[in-house]
């Protein structure tokens, strides 16, 4: 994931001749990288709506307002909903944590934050599953008490939150970081309190990244396959997300039907890249203001 | 990952707090732990413990069954050959999109973000589609005989797809802050163009180039949804590790498949400490 802070360098101006390339091998590199891109990014994209639309307008709002359909998107708006807000706090704080103090294993913290990217969305189902699942921990006790933590919204949220986890800390940690302290320090010297310096101060420092943040998490929370697949138990109408009616309407050769939950998606893929140039561009912006 | 630099070298652009200069120590602190454990830790310690219900044996012949091993074979390698194409694309695009102007730039540009936002999902129905016999690249390859979707061939497409931003999004910050000066004094000693690409431009790439395909490397031998729709899921054939892992699970075979997780968690622990060497030599490198 590239960052706000990692982009944030003002680019520079053009080079100078000297260090051009022959017309030719500038012209075979755009060439290579239009081929590869298009092939592997546009083709796809485009795809997408033909497909949603294959079978006629009609068919399209069918497919994404029948009521299995509603039940996925809003089983995914519910997760979105409870995933996003709480690893947005966690995000927060970890970051306040880390560039606001030193103390040992800092470094380690962070790769920990980091772990669930590094690790398969299936074993993040999995997880869950050992603990809550039948056989799991807690898998009597939740049978006996009639609590439904797997195969149910709970776990479905659980899966989402895992995946999402590092989304808003690792977009805040270098943001803040790169920031420096100075403000804050203002602040704390002319007596404002902890709550003040973070409101006032170190927020309104940080909200093109944090928004980013959310942005992108939002955007995996709805989109999330793997973890979800797992613990969802695939009950139609009850447990289902998008990207779960997306596989068994798919698997049942409803292609259009498909992919017209699919462009749903694609459309809210669009709208994160959107807000990413648009944050870029406003963060950039305010970095040459003040470096004036 | 630039915050051991943070506490450790002087150069960083803020000195070393006095402690107790900000509140809230303990409730940030606290709070990221007990979260991160909760979420994170506990359950992902959960594997090894569970995997420690099994025997030295039964845990061994649990990942070591032919249709697992061949399913590590398929995940290792294609995400291997995946990440490598990864890198020489990678290296091409974000070197077009650095040092080139051209009509349409700024759209391929924020388009290199897709895999990132696309769920997996609409990926995998999505490529499938594309390279099916009757897709609109398949047919195609079809008359060449080339089958994609439902093969190995398809399962590399998925995977290159998913990790094309990583390579670009490492390379192009660094790129972008290479000083043109040393370029120029290469070729005023009268070094050719692609001499000093060789010699004098890539070699400092290369820690950067290592991390991002490190990391594409990563997120593919992880990744399930945009694979299995255009994988086919043959036995032996086309069938990945994490799939391995669902099919355990349906069966209710737990052990199982926590067996082969774990293999799985140690393998991305091995990559994620690489990646995070990687990132250190590269910020060495560049002195951030």
């Amino acid at each position: 994931m590239s960052g706000i802070a990692s982009r944030l360098k003002l680019k520079r101006g053009k080079a100078s001749k000297a260090l051009n390339e022959p017309p030719w091998v500038k012209g075979v590199l755009i060439a290579i990288a239009i081929g590869f891109l298009g092939f592997f990014l546009i083709l796809p994209l485009l795809m997408v709506f033909a497909s949603a639309f294959s079978k006629g307008i009609e068919v399209y709002f069918t497919s994404i307002s029948d009521s299995t359909a509603f039940a996925a998107i809003r089983l995914t708006l519910i997760c979105a909903i409870v995933a996003v807000p709480l690893n947005l706090v966690f995000g927060l704080a970890a970051a306040w944590a880390v560039t606001k103090f030193d103390f040992p294993g800092k470094q380690v913290l962070i790769t920990l934050i980091d772990l669930p990217f590094a690790v398969s969305p299936v074993i993040g189902g999995l997880i869950y599953m050992l603990i809550f699942g039948a056989q799991g921990w807690f898998g009597s006790y939740l049978r006996d008490h009639d609590i439904h933590i797997v195969f149910a919204t709970p776990g479905v949220i659980l899966g989402t939150i895992f995946v999402t986890f590092p989304f808003v800390a690792r977009e805040l940690i270098p943001l803040m970081q790169a920031q420096g302290n100075d403000e804050e320090l203002a602040a704390i010297t002319l007596g404002a309190s902890g709550w003040q310096v973070f409101w006032r101060v170190t927020l309104p420092k940080v909200k093109w990244g944090l928004l980013y943040g959310v942005i992108l998490s939002n955007g995996r929370a709805m989109g999330e396959f793997g973890a979800v697949s797992v613990l969802s138990g695939h009950i139609r109408g009850q447990t289902n997300t998008i990207p779960l009616h997306i596989e068994i309407l798919y698997n049942e050769y409803q292609t259009a039907a498909a992919f017209a939950m699919a462009s749903i998606l694609t459309l809210l893929a669009l709208v994160t890249l959107g807000v990413k140039i648009y944050i870029e561009s406003k963060a950039a912006h305010e970095m040459k203001e003040e470096s004036r | 990952m630039k915050s051991e630099q943070a506490s450790s070298t002087p150069q960083f652009s803020f000195p070393r707090l006095p402690k107790k200069v900000f509140p809230g120590f303990g409730i940030s602190l606290g709070f990221t732990l007990f979260y991160l454990a909760l979420i994170v830790l506990i359950p992902l310690a959960g594997v090894f413990i569970k995997s420690s219900s099994l025997t030295a044996a039964e845990f061994w012949a649990a990942v070591t069954t032919p249709r697992v091993l061949h399913s590590f074979q398929i995940s290792f390698g294609l995400s291997l050959i995946a990440a490598l194409i990864n890198g020489v694309f990678g290296l091409i695009i974000s070197w077009v999109l650095v040092r080139y102007t051209f009509p349409g730039k700024r759209f391929l540009d924020s388009l290199v973000d897709l895999p990132f936002a696309l769920p997996t999902a609409v990926a995998g129905i999505t490529l499938c589609s594309l390279y099916a016999p009757s897709g609109w690249i398949g047919q195609y390859l079809e008359e060449w005989g080339i089958k994609v979707s439902y093969t190995p061939l398809g399962i590399l497409i998925a995977l290159i797809f998913i990790g094309t931003p990583f390579v670009v999004r490492t390379l192009q910050p660094v790129l972008e802050d290479m000083d043109t000066e040393v370029e120029e004094a290469a070729i005023s000693l009268g070094a050719g163009r692609f001499q000093t690409f060789l010699k004098v431009i890539f070699p400092p790439l290369i820690p950067s180039l290592l991390t991002g395909i490190a990391l594409a490397f990563a997120r593919a031998v992880g990744e399930y949804g945009s694979v299995i729709f255009i994988a086919g899921n043959m036995p032996m054939k086309s069938e990945i590790t994490p799939l391995m892992i669902v099919i355990q699970l349906e069966q209710y075979e737990y052990a199982k498949a926590t067996a082969i997780a774990a293999v799985m968690l140690v393998i991305s622990f091995l990559m994620l400490l690489c990646i995070n060497l990687l990132q250190a030599w590269s910020s060495r490198h560049h002195g951030h």
